[in-house]
């Protein structure tokens, strides 16, 4: 401890951090708090600083590059409007719990309470929508708090953590010494799920009549997709994911029922309300998913429950065999058992395999609920997503905003693999689509980057156009445009008797042009013919450098279909052909 | 049901406005609440009085385990336990009523710690019922004050909540 390097300043610190947590980029905005730390970033290599048009898409794209790579987000705000503008994106990673460090400028020590300049109460402000927060009163303490934030974020069930450091630390000058581990003696959260419980769950697994995996964003976020998959087809059970969890099971495999909850589909949520065993992974089982709760238990099912988190647990439903433990490792252990001690009982049950639950399930997906009547006159939204899937062959990043794009996206994009599906489910934060679609575009920057979105989606972080001309990235942005606030006005003709208040688009831009001021490439598609030949263009070489803006003018009065309306069960769906 | 909630926390700024924020942002009732270091410094100890169904019960320990600043959490009621509340009260010490308030005082095993010409003050520790009934004896017109801790909590025996 003797012969240490030379002291550095707090600024200089939280840099080597970052070079140490081997973070790639940041994204982020400069100000006055933090000036001395963007003079730092000037002076190093080893990040890529990416400077956003403001904060919420910081975090919004940090956030993305998280989900398309697994890795901590990181980004970077000043004090004050610098930090509440970030706000949004903290709640929205909270939400879909996210791995993030978000590092806010703050005034300096002596000042903190005096209603100084550009001071606001960030630890407080985000004190109910982060993992942990932390604001660092001594410079000593920067390095080892930088650490616990990043274990932190990532570990157990993932999330944001603010790290909010006053403009005098960063000043200051002290060793730099990066922990190697960190140990919190209030923070240890489980891995390993209780063997005991996994075998009393398989044992029940292996005796159903009418199984069903029903599984979520943890899937994806715990890595588990190729163990869930093994699980899944050893045992031959159908699989539905959660908005979250789309990709997490293969769209295109046979043990698909598609997602479930209030767009899923027919088949998906007649065997969650029908099945005997449920077997719940990384799922929280969300007031869209299971509909009316009483409606919901009205079916006698055994419920098995993995999770991380113990308070995902028994929050909504009771469950009967609840396993605390990451999923990796949980669903590995049971794929082991099923080919050591439960091997025997697995290959018993194969003489009379799950005929009749297939049989029955087959029937539901007979009702082709995903059908919707085509058009030669009008784009159906519908059709723009199944063409895109079809043009990037099933193979791209897709982002989207929030509405009925959101969910035709989630219904027509068959995803085949994790992390290629990135939305905010839980917040709902319109505006996250195009930030998103940067933060998945430089963790991937040769893959097919496209974002979903609608007119009044697109509209809330519009000016990211501009990082994306900055920074090259060819995004594909398909706006299904419908001239409404599709989402909202789908609720006033079925629930506010056609009364379309405020849900009317009005004054749209000229996107083609608006794109064009940006520097990038626009398309303007109003007939069903072209749809295909513009998107083929859009994805072709000679655009691949470029980012096009699609602005598809789709069927105004299209609904997403099934709905299961509020306040109603999974299996009292309003489905297409019904009306 | 009525439910006292011992748990130790990192003794640091902003670890009271967790547990407190959570209460709230979760809708959980919160009757009282007391929070002071322990013979550890680093270690807070805090008793919160609260209420709900079993489930309600079972989310809050949860919710509060999950909070990185918490060490540990323990449900007083899932065994035997000893709760504790101080009380100070002022009442009003003229004529008859000097005698009456000295009685029951007494009774409630009470001590009258402060004295004026036309007042006591009373300090009394027990459950917070007992608190409960010995206000509930009093004339209301007689009490001019009263300042409650809270309730703390110990395991009875051999239970013992430390890290
Ligand atoms: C307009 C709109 C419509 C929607 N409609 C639907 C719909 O029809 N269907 C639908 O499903 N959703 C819908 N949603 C999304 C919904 O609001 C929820 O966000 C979503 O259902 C939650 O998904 P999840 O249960 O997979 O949980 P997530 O929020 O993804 O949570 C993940 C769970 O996994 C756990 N976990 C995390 N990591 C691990 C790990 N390593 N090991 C074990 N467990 C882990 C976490 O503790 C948590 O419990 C809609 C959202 C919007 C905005
Ligand atoms: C920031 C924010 N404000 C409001 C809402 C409520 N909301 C949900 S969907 C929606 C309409 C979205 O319209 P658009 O982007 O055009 O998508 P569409 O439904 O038409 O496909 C609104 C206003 C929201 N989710 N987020
Ligand atoms: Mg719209």
């Amino acid at each position: 401890m003797e012969d240490r390097t030379p002291p550095i300043t707090g600024a200089e610190i939280l840099i080597r951090c970052l070079h140490e947590e081997n973070v790639k980029f940041v994204f982020g905005y400069p100000g006055g708090a933090v000036l001395n730390i963007y003079d730092e970033i000037f002076k190093q290599d080893k990040f890529k600083h990416v400077l956003v048009r403001h904060e919420q898409a910081a975090v919004h794209a940090a956030d993305a590059f998280s989900r398309a790579t697994g890795t901590v987000g990181v980004a970077l705000v000043t004090s004050g409007p610098g930090a509440t503008n970030a706000v949004t994106g903290i709640a929205t990673a909270y939400m879909d719990s996210i791995p993030m460090v978000i590092i806010s400028g703050q005034v300096p020590s002596p000042v903190i309470g005096m209603d100084a300049f550009q001071e606001v109460d960030m630890v407080g402000i985000t004190r109910p929508c982060v993992k942990h927060n932390f604001l660092v009163k001594d410079i000593k303490e920067l390095a080892a708090t930088m650490k616990k934030a990043f274990y932190i974020a990532a570990t157990g069930r993932p999330g944001p953590v603010v790290v909010d450091v006053p403009k005098d630390i960063t000043a200051q000058l002290a060793h730099f010494d990066y922990p190697k581990s960190v140990e919190l003696r209030s923070y240890s959260p489980v891995v390993k799920g209780h063997s005991g419980q996994i075998k009393k769950a398989l044992k029940l697994m292996l005796e159903a009549k009418r199984p069903m995996m029903y599984t979520g964003g943890g899937i994806v976020l715990g890595d588990a997709a190729e163990a869930l998959t093994k699980l899944s087809r050893t045992l031959g059970f159908p699989v539905t994911n959660t908005l979250m969890g789309l990709g997490g099971y293969p769209a295109t495999d046979k043990q698909f029922v598609g997602m479930l909850g209030m767009h899923g589909t027919y088949e998906a949520n007649m065997s969650m309300q029908d099945c005997d065993v449920l077997v719940a992974v990384g799922a929280r089982f969300d007031d869209r998913v299971i509909g009316n709760p009483g409606h919901f238990f009205s079916k006698d099912r055994t419920i098995i429950h993995i999770d991380v988190d113990p308070s995902s647990i028994s929050k909504r439903v009771k469950v009967d065999v609840p396993i605390v433990g990451h999923v990796q490792s949980v669903l590995t252990e049971m794929i082991e058992l099923l080919d050591g001690e439960f091997k025997s009982t697995l290959q018993a049950r194969q003489d009379a395999p799950l005929q009749a639950w297939w049989k029955q399930i087959d029937e539901w997906r007979g009702r082709k609920c995903l059908n919707y009547a085509k058009s030669d006159l009008v784009i159906k939204p519908q059709s723009v997503v199944e063409k895109l899937w079809e043009v990037t062959k099933g193979d791209a990043f897709i982002t989207s905003d929030v509405g009925q794009h959101q969910m035709w996206a989630a219904q027509y994009y068959k995803f085949d693999k994790p992390r290629r599906w990135i939305n905010s489910g839980g917040l709902g934060t319109m505006g996250v689509g195009l930030p998103y679609a940067m933060g998945a575009q430089l963790a991937h920057p040769d893959a097919q980057v496209a974002c979903i979105t609608g007119e009044a989606s697109i509209q809330m972080c519009i000016q990211e156009l501009s990082t994306c001309k900055q920074f090259h990235l060819p995004v594909k942005v398909v706006n299904l445009n419908n001239r409404y606030m599709g989402m909202v006005r789908q609720w006033q003709e079925f629930f506010y008797g056609n009364r379309y208040s405020e849900s009317y688009m009005d004054a749209l831009p000229d996107f083609v042009k608006l794109a064009e001021a940006y520097g990038h490439v626009g398309f303007k598609i109003e007939k069903p013919s072209d749809v295909e030949a513009v998107l083929k263009e859009a994805f072709s070489p000679a655009l691949k450098e470029r980012m096009v803006f699609m602005d598809f003018l789709t069927d105004q009065s299209e609904n997403v279909f099934p709905m299961v309306p509020n306040g109603k069960g999974l299996s009292e769906m309003i489905l297409a052909e019904d009306l | 049901m009525k439910h006292i909630i011992s748990l130790l926390m990192e003794n640091e700024a902003g670890a009271l406005s967790r547990v407190a924020g959570l209460f709230s942002a979760r809708a959980y009732n919160i009757e009282s609440l007391t929070v002071a270091p322990t013979e550890d410094a680093t270690l807070s100890r805090m008793t919160i009085v609260t209420s709900g169904s079993d489930d309600v019960i079972e989310q809050i320990i949860k919710q509060l385990n999950k909070l990185v600043d918490v060490v540990k959490v323990l449900d007083l009621n899932d065994g035997r336990y000893i709760e504790r509340e101080l009380m100070l009260v002022k009442v009003k010490a003229t004529g008859a009523l000097r005698d009456e308030m000295k009685r029951l005082c007494d009774i409630f095993r009470g001590r009258i710690i402060d004295v004026a010409d036309s007042s006591y003050t009373i300090e009394l520790t027990g459950t917070g019922s007992k608190l409960d009934a010995f206000l509930e004896t009093l004339d209301k017109t007689a009490i001019l004050e009263t300042v409650r801790t809270g309730a703390s909590g110990i395991g009875r025996g051999d239970r013992i909540l430390k890290v």
